[in-house]
């Protein structure tokens, strides 16, 4: 059996959908770097496993402020591992908040709900990416 | 589009889309799980932040403990690792030549199981040894 070759219109469906699966390919590999530079920072003698699943999941320092890390500021809390926060973030918050709005509209017709409650996701998506973003800066 | 769907959760259960589309709903459910946990735990980190707020602190004190990131790291593994499976096979179709979608499901148990196993013994063994 063939696969066939269709070519989808370009929507803004047939761009989440590609998107989706992008941005978790990217969250994996930022993860595995956050990992693997942990490791590389030391995190072996100085941390619990919990506090590096921590720091892979989001490499910002108040996630290792209960280890055996004598300076967080050096090495852990530097400008690079903040552009990896945001990227992170910006993957994560918009993955997240397209999956729900798939969710909600597989379960409401066309109705007046729908259009409201995807431009309640919509909001919320830009109030989560600014909190975020300001928790990162201010950490 | 909206179908009106007369069907209930346990005759869901038991459609036969076996494997798949039990993996399609554990992904949707550990997905809002995520956004739940992540949410709340943004949410709590910038009141612990700014106002040091208690309900802030104790929301964080749960998600740090080590009993909490067992499930945590069950929901976060399978749902990045089912991802990575259908990302494979949509962005690869011809990836099921080889493996096809029933066996692709295994072959994700199988890197999940050490995976998971590994964590858990440790988080279990570091946990009780109090560190």
């Amino acid at each position: 059996m063939r696969a066939r070759t269709v070519q989808p219109a370009a929507s803004f469906e047939y761009f989440m959908w590609i998107f989706t699966r992008v941005s978790g390919i990217a969250m994996v590999s930022l993860a595995i770097i956050g990992l693997a530079g942990a490791l590389w920072m030391g995190a072996r003698l100085q941390m619990d496993l919990a506090t590096l699943m921590r720091w892979t999941f989001f490499p910002n320092p108040n996630h290792v402020v209960n280890s055996n890390i004598p300076d967080v500021a050096l090495g852990w809390a530097t400008a690079f591992w903040q552009i990896m926060q945001m990227l992170i973030i910006f993957f994560a918050v918009t993955h997240a908040y397209n999956g729900l709005r798939v969710i909600v509209e597989d379960y409401l017709g066309s109705t007046f709900a729908r259009p409201a409650l995807r431009g309640l996701i919509f909001l919320l998506w830009l109030f989560s990416l600014i909190m975020a973003v300001y928790v990162i800066l201010a950490s | 589009m909206g179908l009106s769907r007369r069907v209930g959760f346990y005759q869901g259960l038991k459609y036969k889309g076996r494997g798949p589309m039990l993996h399609w709903m554990l992904h949707r459910v550990t997905g809002l799980a995520i956004l739940l946990f992540v949410g709340l735990h943004v949410t709590a980190s910038f009141f612990m932040q700014q106002t040091g707020a208690d309900f802030a602190t104790a929301i964080n004190i749960v998600y740090e403990s080590w009993i909490f990131q067992i499930v945590v790291a069950f929901i976060v593994l399978f749902h990045a690792l089912n991802g990575l499976r259908i990302a494979l096979l949509d962005f690869w179709p011809k990836f099921q030549n080889h493996v096809d979608e029933h066996r692709a499901i295994w072959l994700q148990w199988a890197v999940f199981i050490p995976l998971y196993g590994m964590t858990v013994f440790f988080l279990v063994t570091r946990g009780m040894g109090g560190s």
